[in-house]
């Protein structure tokens, strides 16, 4: 249980992978800078991955993002393996994946890691229930004790009296549900998810965010998830990475990511974005010069609440806080509001 | 311009020795191995006795009652169990009871024979394009082979009878289980595949947990065939002394017997309906949870 209060960390490391018949030749002239369109009109290859380096920090939410066709899935069936790289090393915990025979890999597989597929994948000729407990049949569990753990989640996930249905009887937000408590059923440390809620419409697509993010309260799984929905990442992500044409082109936390963006590509995702809702006061805190002033405000609270509170109480100055009631900065209220409305791009941010 | 207008052949010495020497080294073979062969065949003779004994001496009623409880549980259909009881009626009244356990039985061990060599041979072909590549045009070839000209290395080998008249109509049914085995294989969802990897399947667990069941319907359409076709071939097969249905047909043709004719193929054109529709409406129930429910 230890292990799951910190989670196991991933670090993937000098990553390519480049789809066709015969990827390990190019490898070199992919390192040496050729380009994706070159090696796909020249050389008839695709290069899905190039030198990714991305490290994941256990016990957290990592997003990876990315329009269509960026290699979001390609690189997250790295981390299991259900793609083998061209090249690099994926690190989890202190075991490189890459390096596993298969045994090992099933192993692996079986006690670390569960998946949660964008188009759900469950397996039609079984009952709710039935595909619940495949992790756990896999590793030869008794079955009462599959059963147990199975329903536990069932009813976690909501899916209380529908045991005994077929998947084709459910809606897609059902499926998907099934499709996690499968993966939750399995109690690994790692959690794969691969455009999980893309599928669903809006509603039932917060609702299981809800329930994603409070679950992970509890059980505080190393989770990545892909998505190609900035709020999504935003609203899931402890850390994001941003792929572009199979290239990480920014990685770091939410705040980081609005408030900085990298180039063009990113700003034009994230001048959408609701700046109040996704920064927090410890941004755009200042250092505490002499005796706190105002009302004190939480560590971590976004821009929003934050000049809520402070209008509300008819207050220009308020400080930070951390848990423990320890003073940590200054913040003025036309602070936050500038914070919140100004429209960044990655020109003026890096000014 | 001979060559033009007559095909140039080889020439008939010569063709007639190749004949000659292939013809010999067959007859070298089954000389040396028609004892092993008639060996390793024996636990397939008793099972063949076994049941065409169990479906000839059991009290009648007894038998029409059985296959109506192995319609009504395949097919959970009234109908078909009815048709199946009216059917057997039939064709005892009109005489021809003894001869159609016979042809059933025959039937029925090929098809058992068949499932059980041919699936396990279709699973392979499914896992392997190389497997594929080779067993392919194989299949072709039996296929599209004259039914008749199965019985002659049979003979050869094994004389006439029961055993090689089974063993030709198990090889002359046995294609479409094969290729229909392989093809539910091929047809499996990828994704649902990749799902079984994920969690850490190792290859029988995908086999036997998504592979298989997912292919039984295709697999039940392949049975279907084979069962088809190992009645066709029964009655071809007693040209070479297999009993039953075939043998009163075979006499109907030479002495032009048209009353005796019709009636037996009758019988059989009855007992193919009475498989073809259990067995399709077994498969059908197979597919119930694939049904399009919701969306
Ligand atoms: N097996 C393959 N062979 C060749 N090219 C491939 C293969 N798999 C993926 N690709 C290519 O790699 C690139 C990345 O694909 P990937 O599926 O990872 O994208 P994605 O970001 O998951 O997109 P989406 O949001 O549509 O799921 C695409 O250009 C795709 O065509
Ligand atoms: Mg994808």
């Amino acid at each position: 249980m230890a292990e799951q209060v910190t989670g196991i960390g991933i670090q993937i490391r000098n990553l390519y992978k480049i789809f066709g018949s015969n990827p390990e030749s190019y490898i070199d002239a992919v390192k040496g800078g050729m380009s994706k369109t070159e090696l796909n009109e020249k050389h008839n290859h695709v290069l899905g991955l190039k030198d990714i380096n991305i490290d994941m920090p256990g016990g957290g939410i990592q997003v990876v993002m990315g329009l269509s066709g960026s290699g979001k899935s390609t690189l997250i069936r790295h981390i299991n393996r259900l793609i083998d790289p061209t090249a690099g090393e994926v690190i989890v915990g202190d075991e490189d994946v890459v390096k596993m025979n298969e045994t090992e890999l099933r192993e692996f597989r079986r006690h670390k890691t569960a998946m949660v597929f964008q188009k759900f994948a469950l397996l039609p000729h079984r009952t709710v229930l039935e595909n619940t407990v495949y992790g756990l049949e896999i590793q030869g569990l008794p079955r009462e004790e599959q059963e147990k753990q199975a329903r536990r989640w069932i009813t976690r996930v909501g899916l209380d009296g529908f045991e005994d249905n077929y998947p084709n009887q459910l809606s897609g937000g059902m499926q998907q549900r099934v499709g996690l408590a499968r993966a939750l059923t399995n109690d690994a440390p790692i959690l794969l998810m691969d455009e999980a809620f893309s599928a669903l419409d809006p509603l039932i697509r917060m609702d299981m965010q809800t329930v994603l993010l409070d679950l992970q309260k509890e059980i505080r799984k190393t989770v990545v998830f892909i998505t190609h929905d900035l709020d999504e990442a935003l609203r899931l992500g402890d850390r994001i990475a941003i792929l572009r044409d199979g290239e990480v082109v920014q990685q770091g936390t939410k705040q980081e990511i609005v408030l900085r963006p990298a180039d063009e590509y990113i700003s034009s995702f994230v001048r959408e974005v609701n700046r109040g809702r996704v920064i927090s006061v410890d941004m755009v805190m200042a250092p505490l010069t002499g005796e706190p002033k105002g009302m004190p405000i939480k560590s971590g609270t976004v821009l929003e609440v934050a000049a809520k509170k402070m209008t509300d109480s008819n207050v220009p100055e308020a400080h930070v806080t951390d848990a423990s009631g320890a003073v940590l900065g200054k913040l003025a209220i036309n602070e936050v509001i500038s914070a919140m409305v100004t429209p960044v791009d990655h020109d003026s941010a890096a000014a | 311009m001979d060559w033009f207008t007559k095909f140039p052949a080889m020439d008939t010495d010569r063709l007639t020795a190749l004949k000659k020497a292939i013809d010999l080294g067959f007859r070298d073979f089954t000389r040396a191995y028609g004892d092993v062969f008639e060996t390793i065949l024996y636990p397939v003779q008793w099972f063949m006795f076994r049941v065409e004994q169990l479906l000839t001496t059991s009290p009648w009623p007894l038998v029409i009652l059985a296959f109506a409880v192995i319609a009504w549980l395949a097919s959970r259909s009234w109908k078909i169990t009815i048709g199946v009881v009216i059917t057997l009626l039939l064709i005892g009244y009109f005489d021809m009871w003894q001869d159609t356990m016979k042809t059933v039985a025959m039937t029925v061990v090929a098809t058992i024979m068949a499932i059980i060599l041919g699936i396990p041979i279709g699973i392979l072909m499914g896992r392997s394009n190389r497997v594929q590549a080779v067993l392919n045009p194989i299949l072709d070839v039996m296929q599209t082979m004259p039914s008749f000209v199965y019985l002659i290395p049979v003979v050869m080998l094994l004389g006439i009878g029961r055993v090689p008249g089974l063993i030709a109509v198990m090889v002359y049914a046995i294609p479409p289980i094969i290729r229909l085995t392989n093809l539910g294989i091929r047809l499996v969802d990828k994704d649902v595949l990749e799902a079984a990897d994920a969690f850490g399947s190792s290859n029988w667990q995908r086999l036997k947990n998504v592979q298989m069941p997912l292919a039984l319907p295709t697999i039940m359409a392949g049975v279907n065939q084979t069962i088809m076709m190992a009645l066709a071939m029964v009655v071809v097969a007693s040209m070479i002394g297999v009993q039953g249905l075939g043998l009163p047909v075979l006499k109907a043709i030479a002495n032009q017997y048209f009353t005796l004719g019709i009636f037996n193929g009758l019988a059989i054109v009855g007992i193919a309906i009475i498989f073809d529709r259990t067995s399709q409406a077994y498969g059908k129930r197979l597919q119930k949870h694939l049904e399009v429910v919701h969306g």
